[in-house]
């Protein structure tokens, strides 16, 4: 096969291959246990693989566009009118950077989930769920079509949906699943309202055509907080977080991995309108603003809240919450500060540390959830205080349990110490008392998972339990390997992987020129 | 080596001094007395003269861990437990008065 | 004025569909909330795209005497409410299926019962 060809249609293909695969599950599901474990596989690998693939041309400088139906994928604009129509797919550095986050959660989470679920009915259906969850979510990413991003959103929330709920047989997973559905469905239809109103205006659906076109008028600012109030619900920040526990507890530990990914999907939805819609014609510093105190909220409030869980999933749910609480913080900043002298020096730091905080985020925390479910896995409780010893036993799942926690409590040398010092350096600019905070929510997290550990793996053996199957260990140590790695060379990551990410982001003009001016 | 505003981190340099500080721990470690056996009265627990409990009664629940903490923070705590009603309606509300918080917050400023 | 009017019955949808949500504590109940405020979004949608005079745009059928393509509608809301619509009843399945199971489960659809997670 013509490699050219590959890649110049691959951001088609990394949608359209696991849509066709979900599909065709069922049918596998049909043959045998085994093909279909397989299948679902090799497609998560193969989708890795050309994510991978596409990455690597995208940080090398060339944004890839894709234009769904016309002849030549390059021509945006067709001949008889004067605005993108069909749908584009805009694939720059931050959209490909978060399909590698999405690709390589759902990988690890596939392998893990081979053991995982094997006693579980349904496992056809799971996986089938399992693979729309990541259209949805690299959908969301790779698209930029403001109506097909709603309809990515709806596709994710369906299939977030039905595995939130996947043990039925309990109430609690049907009642966690209810309020994700109710929750996410009213957001939805609040980013289609706001599509609407952007759409009423300029008549226009691409983002890049709208950015170019956007005048920042009453309505649009309508739009602007019907958006950033949806996403930044959909991304779990404080206020608007009750569901992220309920969700993320009840749902089969590879889920709630996967479902990590797909609340950073939302949040790089948040951004890319923020920045790459709105951009410099926003009233910078208030939205900037707000964006920094949802930052700061969550930090706090997810990461005291997460102290007295005893739920061991619950308890990290809430530290979901307190690590976006980082992000939405590092970004804000860079927002607060876009189109400012200071950006350059530190503003653009600060939003690298955001945007390295989404990846580090997506790995370390997919892996406390985890070892959450292995130790679920062996003891079926979630309960702390049932807990105790496991570390005589289940030796590889405490390893990995402590570089996670390691990770997440911004340790050195772990990734989360590099993304954490490039926050509270770059925050410390702006005020202080941002960075003091972001210090102190960094040591309660380390006292939360103290307990965790202390609770779970410590005290005298309590259980006769064998370590969990080697697939679960595999999908964990996928993740553990990415983290050792972020963490021994953060200048590389940063320098080649982060830095484009957060300069597209930051570039509007570029976005645009991409669609419109080629 | 990645650059931060302040400065720099590498965290190649900070596992070498990390080797470094552990084999200077280990040479003082070194220097003490070798006849020491680690058995005797010393390495026993003392509790004001009781009897030592088994080891499976000891383990520290996690229920119990932080206690004094939460106990300094109660009113803090009271607070965010009669936020987190579970309630659905709830859920929905508070999304709907941080919108309409959002929309004051982003018209206001144009008027001062 | 008169072409105002599906705009007011839009914001009255919204705010009737938001009511049921907030306030009704039975869990059907704001499943048809939920379904209102989408109905709302989809007149919304229905109601830009409407032109006066205006034909749809099939080349085939076409009146004689319409002017192509000033005469004819661009079919883009209708395409944006059709895939809604098609979202909106499978959320609304989804939703109303949950809602049995919660009541298997649980012996009621009152929201204020439905609440083992907390805090």
């Amino acid at each position: 096969m013509n490699t050219d060809w590959l890649l110049q249609h691959s951001p088609a293909l990394i949608i359209a291959l696991p849509l066709l695969a979900a599909f065709l599950m069922p049918v596998v599901d049909r043959i045998s246990r085994k093909a279909r474990n397989v299948f679902a596989i090799i497609v998560l690998i193969v989708e890795e693989i050309l994510v991978l693939f596409l990455a690597y041309d995208v940080f090398g400088g060339n944004p890839h566009i894709y234009t769904m139906g016309a002849a030549n994928p390059l021509t945006t604009v067709p001949a008889q009118a004067a605005v993108p129509i069909r749908i584009v797919l805009e694939v720059d550095a931050m959209g490909i950077f978060m399909a590698m986050i999405s690709a390589t959660v759902c990988l690890a989470a596939g392998i893990y989930s081979l053991a995982f679920i094997e006693e579980e009915k349904g496992k056809g259906k799971y996986y089938t769920l399992l693979l729309l969850i990541l259209v949805g979510m690299l959908g969301m990413e790779l698209t930029g079509d403001m109506f097909n991003l709603f309809v990515f959103l709806e596709v994710l929330t369906i299939a977030c949906t039905a595995l939130i709920a996947y043990r039925s047989n309990t109430g609690d997973a049907v009642e966690g699943a209810f309020k994700f559905l109710i929750i996410s469905s009213i957001a939805a239809l609040f980013v289609l309202f706001a599509i609407a109103l952007l759409y009423a205006q300029y008549d226009l659906l691409n983002m890049a055509a709208l950015a170019s076109a956007i005048q920042y008028s009453n309505l649009d600012k309508i739009a602007l907080v019907l958006l950033v109030a949806a996403f930044a619900m959909k991304c779990g920040s404080v206020p608007m977080h009750f569901w992220t526990p309920d969700a993320y507890s009840v749902a089969p530990a590879s889920i709630t991995a996967i479902l990590v990914a797909a609340s950073q999907a939302s949040l790089y939805a948040l951004f890319r309108v923020c920045f790459s819609l709105y951009g410099v014609t926003l009233n910078l510093s208030t939205i900037g603003g707000a964006l920094i105190i949802f930052g700061l909220l969550s930090m706090f409030v997810g990461v005291t809240m997460a102290l007295p869980q005893k739920d061991i999933k619950r308890l990290m749910a809430y530290h979901a919450i307190s690590q976006t609480g980082y992000m939405l913080l590092g970004v804000g900043v860079g927002l607060y500060l876009l189109a400012k002298p200071e950006f350059s020096t530190y503003g653009i730091k600060a939003m690298e540390g955001g945007i390295f905080h989404i990846i580090n985020h997506a790995m370390y925390k997919g892996l406390l959830f985890l070892t959450s479910g292995a130790i679920f896995y062996r003891l079926k409780t979630r309960n702390l205080n049932e807990m105790g010893g496991l570390g005589h036993s289940m030796k590889w799942t405490a390893i990995f349990f402590i570089i996670g926690a390691l990770a997440i409590a911004g340790i050195p040398p772990f990734n989360g110490f590099a993304s954490k010092l490039l926050i509270y350096e770059a925050a410390y600019k702006v005020s202080p008392i941002l960075s003091i905070i972001a210090m102190l929510v960094s040591i309660l997290t380390l006292a939360s998972f103290v307990k965790v550990f202390h609770s779970a793996f410590m005290g005298p053996k309590i259980y006769d339990v064998e370590e969990v199957p080697k697939s679960m260990l595999a999908g964990m140590a996928v993740l553990t390997f990415v983290i050792i790695l972020f963490g021994l060379f953060p200048g590389w990551v940063v320098g080649n992987i982060v830095h484009p990410a957060a300069q597209a982001l930051a570039d509007q003009a570029a976005y645009i020129q991409a669609v419109i001016g080629g | 080596m990645l650059r931060t505003t302040g400065g720099y981190w590498d965290p190649v340099l900070w596992i070498i001094a990390f080797i470094v500080i552990a084999i200077v721990a280990y040479i003082i470690r070194a220097m003490g007395r070798g006849d020491y056996s680690g058995k005797g009265e010393q390495t026993k627990p003392y509790i004001s003269g009781v009897e030592e409990p088994e080891k499976e009664m000891v383990h520290i629940r996690a229920g119990n861990i932080y206690w004094g903490f939460m106990e300094s923070m109660k009113g803090y705590y009271s607070t965010m437990m009669k936020i987190h009603t579970g309630l659905v309606n709830d859920y929905i509300s508070w999304f709907v008065g941080i919108s309409a918080l959002l929309f004051i917050f982003i018209f206001l400023v144009e008027v001062i | 004025m008169i072409y105002s009017i599906p705009f007011y019955t839009v914001i009255i949808l919204i705010l009737v569909g938001m009511y049921a949500m907030i306030f009704r504590r039975n869990l059907i109940k704001m499943a048809i909330g939920l379904t209102i405020v989408e109905s709302a979004v989809n007149l919304f949608l229905v109601t830009l795209g409407y032109r006066e005079g205006g034909v749809a745009p099939i080349y085939t059928n076409l009146p004689s005497g319409i002017k192509i393509p000033e005469g004819m509608v661009l079919p883009v809301p209708q395409a944006l409410t059709l895939t809604s619509i098609v979202i909106g009843v499978a959320i609304l399945a989804l939703m109303l299926s949950l809602s049995i199971m919660i009541y298997r489960h649980y012996g009621t659809l009152d929201s204020k019962k439905v609440r083992r997670l907390k805090e």
